[in-house]
């Protein structure tokens, strides 16, 4: 049976449509990422798996439950880590999750067992009577996932854990979450805009952009699904005219995307390509500003789905942010 | 109802935790009852009198005599005599003397003739406490001095006599029930409308949204949680305030008892009005704005300061509405006429009705989504 199953799921704001007919499954046992930059309808989509928003048209599935009909059901079957850092700063790590336990039923000895586990088990036991609010931005992660995990759930669905934590918080939240999965046999489901953090945690990916689906697959073959073993990165200070059309004529090139003066080269062949590519550039008298070679990502892989990269996404305003973003607020 | 106790847990051991909170919603309202009670409720001394005697009669002389008497007595006045009325209406308009009163040339000579003696005050009206004090004390000094000397074995004239059932009432006991009510109208605001909406802000709604808990269940969480606090409120004011105020024999069981079924029923409307207003607000600003406007429409109509018989007849209005005017009400009858629960009868069913129908409005309008 699947954990999650989700068919032509629609959701409007007014006049604006920020899930597009999106579907998808995740089977039990699973880590499935949903990856697109702020505004592409992950957190929407998340919102209405979780129940907090109705599906404007389309169903989910959630453990067996439809998220309209019978929303108490997957409520029980779920733990949900928003995207904001929600724990209670004033109550200690403890309070937290004892207020959340007992908000979900969980009989008392039940209870005190299963909080000395997940204390252990992200490795907070000893900040049990600490404050919230005198953590790190880390360790109240680790608190938020503890409590999501009182009840036991089946599926856990993170909203952008890692967003705002530094590089080794993050480490240490991946970490964390890979051994919660493997000792609970979760399903787990995760939204980022981080492409590492898909890459190394997710078994399959799900590219939104828009608010609709680019692409679904585990990363290698997300990876393996476009053109070029190698991706070259370069900016050059004064291209000419048709300057595109030249570096796509160059060998081993498949794909060249630009953006402003930076050029995404897909290439089956890195090196030849950047000695080609340096050698039209002086015989031309095209200045290189940089130049990096790299293998196949997920950036790529975004670039290839969706026409831009996600970093650069990452930085536009896009409506499908203030939409919900507002409605939160 | 564990799922409604663990909300009512988590509020208020933050609440223990927020010692700012506490202090706001429990001190402030006794430094508003100790600074108003004692700025409003004292009498008004040493007024500054200038006196221009241009009779220097021996009944003009006597009038002199009668103002020392209110000076050096009640200490009311400060007289300062002036040879000049020009310039003692000029230290009047600036502010150095309070009143002038003036004994003109002819004010012996008309006393004697029994033709119509008169003297002038003349008062800096731009202070309406200091003239009307100057203008009582120098007409009860006249009606002293025209007392006759001697005195009929029975009088003629009809006469008033007032009996007070309660013992004096100072104004700081006048102003202690509006203070109560303030008390609790501030932890209704600070402990329940503007957290409310903080953890909205935050997020943390979102929180209790994805858990199986019903909507009843997480509307009477937080009802029941602002309750609580405001009762702690009301009832720290009444004990506190009674000795401070010395309310007569504070802590008589059966009041007491009587004053926390009032604080309960007035905190419950109060936190089902601001739920009212909040269930669909989600700017954090909104509540710190409204909250000096819901204080001034709700607490001075109430009659917590003033008579409400001397309100224009839109306020008026205003008080019949307001749910303050009800349990300023009731905590009067109970703190300064330690009446029973008849005289507040129709005080507590009011604020019982106003929660009923604030709370259930608010049920409607609350969404258990986003």
């Amino acid at each position: 049976m699947c954990a999650i199953d989700v068919q032509n799921i629609v959701k409007k704001f007014g006049d604006f449509t920020a899930v597009k007919g999106i579907s998808f499954s995740v089977d039990e046992g699973e880590i499935f990422g949903l990856l697109g930059p702020n505004g592409a309808g992950k957190s929407t989509l998340i919102r209405m798996m979780v129940t907090l928003l109705q599906p404007t048209s389309g169903t989910a599935i959630i453990n067996g439950f439809d998220v309209v009909r019978q929303s108490d059901g997957v409520r029980q079957s779920i733990g949900v880590i928003p995207q904001a850092m929600t724990s209670d700063l004033e109550l200690s790590v403890e309070e937290n999750l004892i207020i959340f336990a007992k908000l979900y039923s969980v009989p008392r000895l039940k209870r005190e067992r299963l909080i000395a586990e997940l204390l252990e088990a992200v490795e907070l036991t000893q900040w049990r009577k600490a404050q919230v609010k005198n953590l790190s931005g880390g360790m109240r992660r680790r608190v938020e996932i503890a409590r999501g995990l009182v009840h036991e759930p089946r599926i856990f669905f993170l909203d952008e854990p890692t967003t705002g934590l530094d590089p080794v918080s993050r480490v240490a939240v991946w970490e964390m979450l890979a051994k919660i999965k493997r000792e609970r046999n979760l399903t787990i489901l995760i939204t980022t805009h981080y492409m590492d953090e898909a890459d190394k945690l997710c078994d399959r990916i799900a590219i939104v952009d828009h608010g609709e689906l680019k692409a679904l697959d585990s990363p290698l073959k997300l990876k393996a699904s476009i053109p070029g073993k190698n991706s070259l990165e370069v900016s050059f200070l004064n291209p000419p005219v048709g300057w595109q059309e030249r570096v796509e004529r160059l060998p081993g090139v498949e794909s060249v995307v630009p953006h402003e003066n930076i050029y995404r080269i897909a290439t089956g062949n890195g090196p030849s390509t950047t000695l080609a590519l340096m050698e039209l550039a002086q015989a031309q008298n095209v200045t290189v500003a940089s130049l990096s070679v790299q293998s196949t990502t997920l950036d790529d892989v975004f670039v290839h789905y969706t026409g831009r990269a996600l970093r650069d996404a990452l930085q536009e305003a896009s409506p499908l942010d203030r939409g919900p973003m507002l409605r939160r607020a | 109802m564990g799922r409604t106790w663990a909300i009512i847990e988590r509020e208020l051991r933050r609440f223990r935790r927020s010692p700012v909170l506490i202090i706001m919603a429990l001190v402030m309202p006794i430094v508003q009852l100790v600074v108003l009670g004692y700025a409003f409720g004292g009498n008004v001394k040493h007024l500054k009198l200038a006196i221009v005697d241009q009779d220097h009669g021996v009944p003009a002389v006597r009038v002199r005599e009668l103002a020392s008497a209110a000076s050096s007595g009640a200490h009311t006045l400060d007289l300062i005599d002036y040879a000049d009325q020009g310039q003692a209406i000029m230290d009047l308009r600036n502010g150095r003397v309070n009143g002038v009163l003036t004994i003109p040339t002819d004010f012996s000579r008309r006393v004697l003739a029994r033709n119509e003696p008169r003297v002038a005050l003349i008062a800096d009206n731009t202070d309406g406490f200091v003239s009307v004090a100057l203008a009582g004390t120098m007409g009860g000094i006249l009606t002293a001095y025209s007392a006759p000397t001697r005195v009929p074995r029975i009088s003629g004239v009809a006469a008033l006599d007032v009996v007070e059932i309660y013992p004096y009432v100072p104004y700081v006991q006048y102003l202690l029930p509006g203070s109560v009510v303030m008390s609790i109208f501030m932890m209704v605001m600070i402990g329940g409308g503007i957290i409310y909406i903080d953890d909205k802000a935050r997020g943390l709604h979102e929180g209790y949204l994805v858990t199986p808990i019903k909507k009843l269940e997480l509307i009477a969480g937080f009802n029941i949680s602002g309750t609580i606090k405001s009762v702690i409120a009301g009832m720290f004011l009444i004990i506190i305030g009674s000795l401070i105020a010395g309310i007569p024999n504070p802590f008589d069981p059966m009041r007491l008892l009587r004053l926390f079924v009032v604080v309960v029923t007035t905190s419950f409307a109060l936190i089902s009005l601001m739920f009212l207003l909040m269930v669909r607000v989600s700017d954090p600003l909104l509540p710190r704005a409204m909250f000096g406007v819901l204080n001034t429409v709700l607490y001075f109509p109430s009659g917590a300061v003033y008579p409400q018989q001397g309100f224009p007849a839109w306020m008026q209005v205003i008080a019949v509405a307001d749910p303050f005017t009800y349990a300023v009400h009731a905590f009067k009858s109970l703190l300064l006429k330690n009446t029973g629960f008849e005289a507040i009868t129709y005080d507590l069913t009011f604020l019982l009705l106003f929660s009923v129908v604030s709370l259930g409005a608010a049920t409607m309008l609350f969404k258990r989504s986003l």
